[in-house]
């Protein structure tokens, strides 16, 4: 009989429950610094995201996590005042060459926002408005198919299908955040930042985005910011905790909200923070 | 279990001794206030009321007139005494033909034409547009001349007012500006049904004229018409425009901060700088003509831009910012977002702000009376470069008139314009619902 | 540690606690009494550890209640997870070490008044003080959060272990010497083997304190070596 040693059948036991770690980098950000005007909202912050897993922001308000998001598709390019330094990197280049156009950078990097925030048209406009502003498709039956694939991969096809040409802000709340997210994954992204998607749906919803955000990780990348612990520790697997603009420690989810390694992280995620 | 009582001393349980203390006066304070804001209302109402009242009960006779309907012989001999309408066209614009309309209705009440006394009163009792009227008939086909036809002809000023019953006929003869003889005829002809009041088209139709009877507002109509739509081609755009750049393009740097300052400030200047720059912009340097409603237009196109500027931008804000973020997290460019999201949303509150933008600029006066638009115009301008008044400086003018029969065209100048002014919000109002109710 | 921005989330750990404390006191003193009860045939004291193992059970089932309850009410992350579900496992060691307290008093009547040798009755009355300092250290420097002291406890098992199995040796001999003794021999060797698992169970409460504290599991268990078995048995 082939004994294993203790260590032995713990590495085992691992590799069985979560290997996580080996996704190759998607993105990367090196020495971020972000300024407001005369402020300082970011300070050197340093973090990879890994293709098809899903990267938790937390933090208390304020900690510079949604900055940090907002960066990964140039959103703060619409704020006059804010000024970014560092690299970051999309599929190793550098999104703040000005090479990149940023039109092109938000395809690929595509955003859903805290409040479910339809246009106020058909369901079927708010689907087909990106590729039709990126020029994905030419014909009716292109854009039919485009609509149809990206309800069905939000999960809300079923519920939509007969009321394609309703107004979008007719649906419910949870209706409408996952009509936004089949709005982003219309342009085929190869990002999807979420700013706390979830802060304004009832648990139902929450819950319902939650199950998405796991199924979409297998085409997609996603970083998410949230304010609910419980939901960092349930859809992400890495966890990187802000406070005051830096990063304070980035890690494997299990860790992060079982044995994290710094105080700070520790007394935020225990309520102890403050 | 633990229980918060127990742990803390913070709470302290013991209710004070007496929780209604004022609670009566502050019902009856708030009583009170609503007592005043009912009175302000009222107040408002009453004022208002009262306007509409005194316009109205004294205007509304202005949209009928008292006409006689008489059966004229174009005689030639009093058209043309020496048959000289065929060398010299000119005499058919010179005849006398208030005197055909006299004869026949000398003849219709029954009396020489050469009785003097009776001929005066009878110039008295028909309007001297009978002139007009005439001539237009005998130019538009000469053959009429030999005939005889029916014609409504309208009665003088004063006896218009004595049929609709604005003279007191209690009052001596001397005293009063109609006599006896004409109330009798007037009596007569109304029994016979020949003397009857009709829809006072003239009103909508005629320029200027001396002659209430005759004076209409065609002429402020069309000069207010064309200024408006100069107001609409040229400040719509422009606003729409500017504002767009400033709110959604333009770095919010002094510069930005400056201007916006000024737009403000140039929506709280006195609209009479407005005329003084007019004058000296429009007529004196460019040479553009006086008087003339382009002009008009361009000094209300100056008053009103401010005003839309602001609506417009006030409309642009209040678009929901998630909206943008949408539009530009999926990658719009600014002007995308900006056309395609954004201004459909603000459409109604653009909207709004610039019908109520002209319907201030219906109602200007002062900034028109210095280029010159307070004229006597009595030929409905074809284009914006002829001569022009609007309707608020025509109302200014007949205000001035002493006539008694200019205070009820006054009145029912102000009706006319009100009514427009009612009808331009109402369109707006109808504009916003049905712009909202798209999105 | 901070204090949680949710003050009576700090209350109900520190009751958790508190139980755990208590609980731990109560068994290390059910351990000696049944111990006494068996050397001196007291079946009185053998009786109130009977009936305190039921007061034990309650404490555990209030334990278990209040954990239940914290959880699904303040969902606790990190340390305060740890110590929430590492209450429950030590609550479980604890109520299993009582059981064991109760199951030597069970047999304080069958031994009876048996004389016992000296030295015998020396060596259980040495384990038992032994196992009962166990008890009251594993506690202790959980309470202390003293990390390096519940990893020494490990070792200290062992010592419980080498008095188990001197007290088999003995035991064993005095049966070959005079069978009639077997029976009363059997039950004492009962209690020897119980006061062993429940420095077992020290272990797993040191374990689990180690990982309460700290967050770190403890390397897989050492080696046990247990020197009454042949060593060809193990497989």
């Amino acid at each position: 009989m082939n004994l294993m040693t203790g260590s032995q059948v713990e590495n085992a036991v691992h590799q069985q429950t979560g290997g996580v770690e080996n996704t190759p980098l998607k993105m990367r950000g090196r020495k971020v610094n972000v300024f407001y005007g005369p402020k300082q909202a970011l300070f050197g912050v340093d973090l990879d995201v890994r293709q098809n897993q899903v990267t938790a922001l937390i933090g208390p308000s304020g900690c510079g996590k949604s900055t940090f998001l907002r960066c990964l598709n140039r959103m703060n390019d619409t704020v006059d005042s804010a000024r970014v330094e560092g690299d970051i990197t999309l599929d190793g280049e550098n999104i703040y060459d000005p090479k990149i156009d940023v039109v092109e950078l938000r395809a690929r990097v595509g955003m859903v926002f805290q409040k479910p925030n339809p246009f106020p048209k058909s369901i079927y406009e708010n689907v087909a408005y990106g590729p039709r502003i990126h020029g994905l498709a030419r014909r009716k039956a292109d854009f039919d198919g485009i609509v149809e694939k990206s309800l069905q991969r939000a999960g809300l096809w079923s519920e939509v299908k007969d009321r394609l040409h309703e107004p979008g802000t007719g649906l419910s709340g949870g209706q409408q955040q996952r009509l936004c997210i089949a709005r982003a994954i219309a342009v085929s992204p190869e990002v999807i930042l979420m700013d706390e998607p979830c802060s304004a749906l009832d648990p139902i919803a929450t819950a319902r985005i939650e199950e998405l955000i796991d199924e979409l990780r297998q085409n997609y990348t996603i970083v998410i910011v949230t304010h609910s612990m419980q939901q960092a520790a349930r859809v992400s697997q890495r966890t990187a905790m802000f406070h005051l603009g830096n990063l304070v420690e980035e890690g494997p989810t299990e860790k992060m909200f079982t044995n994290p390694d710094e105080k700070r992280t520790r007394d935020y995620i225990t309520g102890r923070y403050g | 279990m633990t229980d918060i009582a127990s742990s803390g001393t913070l709470i302290d349980a013991k209710a004070p001794p007496r929780r209604d203390i004022g609670l009566k006066r502050r019902y009856a304070a708030e009583r009170r206030f609503r007592i005043y804001g009912i009175l302000a209302v009222s107040v408002g109402l009453v004022f208002l009321a009262v306007m509409l009242f005194s316009i109205i009960s004294q205007g509304y006779t202005a949209f009928s007139q008292t006409a006689v309907t008489l059966p004229i012989t174009f005689d030639p001999a009093v058209i043309d005494p020496k048959n000289e309408r065929e060398s010299d066209p000119t005499k058919l614009q010179t005849a006398n033909y208030p005197a055909l309309a006299q004869k026949a209705l000398a003849e219709k009440l029954g009396f020489a034409a050469n009785d003097r006394a009776a001929t005066r009163q009878l110039r008295g009792f028909l309007s001297d547009t009978s002139r007009v009227q005439l001539r237009d008939i005998v130019m538009a086909d000469p053959s009429v001349i030999g005939t005889t036809r029916d014609v409504e002809i309208l009665t003088s000023a004063n006896i218009d007012s004595a049929f609709k019953g604005q003279i007191d006929l209690d009052v001596p003869e001397a005293n009063r500006k109609v006599s006896d003889q004409q109330v009798g005829w007037m009596r007569k002809l109304s029994e016979e049904g020949a003397l009857a009041t009709r829809f006072n088209t003239g009103l909508f139709t005629n320029g200027a004229s001396s002659r209430p009877e005759s004076a209409g507002m065609g002429v402020a109509i069309v000069g207010s018409f064309y200024m408006m739509l100069i107001v609409l081609l040229v400040a719509l755009p422009v606003g729409v425009a500017a504002s767009i750049y400033l709110e959604e393009f333009a770095p919010k740097t002094k510069f930005t901060d400056l201007i916006e300052v000024n737009i403000n400030n140039l929506a709280a200047v006195p609209s009479i700088v407005f005329g003084l720059l007019g004058l000296a912009v429009f007529v004196n340097f460019f040479g553009l003509p006086r008087s003339a409603s382009v002009v008009g237009g361009l000094v209300l196109t100056l008053m009103t831009l401010p005003t839309i500027i602001i609506a417009t931008r006030a409309a642009l804000v209040a678009v929901p910012p998630s909206i943008r973020s949408a539009a530009l997290g999926l990658g719009a460019s600014r002007m995308q977002m900006v056309f395609h999201h954004v201004l459909p949303l603000a459409m109604p509150g653009i909207l709004t702000g610039t019908i109520i933008g002209l319907a201030r600029a219906l109602g200007e006066t002062a900034p028109l009376l210095l280029i010159g638009m307070v004229a006597f115009v009595a030929d409905i301008p074809s284009t914006p470069l002829d001569p022009a008044t609007a309707l608020p400086v025509q109302i200014y003018m007949w205000a001035n008139e002493a006539e008694r029969a200019f205070v009820e065209r006054l009145s029912g100048a102000i009706i006319i314009l009100l009514i427009f002014l009612m009808a331009m919000n109402l369109t707006a109002i109808i504009l916003r619902r049905k712009f909202e109710r798209r999105w | 540690m901070g204090e949680h921005t949710v003050s009576s989330f700090d209350q109900e750990l520190d009751e958790i606690d508190r139980l755990i404390v208590q609980m731990g006191t109560l068994a290390q003193r059910m351990v000696g009494d049944s111990t006494k009860a068996l050397l001196s045939a007291d079946e009185r004291l053998a009786a109130r550890v009977i009936s305190e193992d039921a007061t034990l059970d309650a404490f555990q089932r209030d334990l278990d209640a209040r954990v239940i309850t914290l959880i699904g009410k303040r969902q606790p992350m990190a340390q305060d997870l740890r110590a929430a579900v590492g209450a429950l496992r030590m609550a479980a060691d604890l109520e299993r070490i009582g059981d064991l307290a109760k199951n030597v008093a069970k047999r304080v009547n069958a031994v009876g008044r048996t004389p016992v040798s000296e030295t015998l009755s020396n060596s259980i009355e040495a384990m038992s003080r032994v196992v009962q300092d166990a008890v009251s250290d594993v506690l202790d420097h959980y309470t202390a959060h003293n990390a390096e002291a519940l990893q020494a406890l490990r070792v200290d098992d062992e010592k419980i272990d080498i008095r188990y199995t001197a007290i088999f040796r003995e035991l064993l001999t005095y049966m070959m010497e005079d069978p009639r003794v077997i029976t009363t021999c059997t039950h004492l060797l009962f209690c020897a083997k119980n006061l062993e698992r429940i420095g077992d169970h020290v272990t797993n409460i040191a374990e689990n304190a180690y990982y309460v504290t700290t967050g770190l599991q403890l390397p897989a268990k050492r080696p046990k070596r247990d020197e009454t078995m042949p060593a060809a048995s193990v497989s």
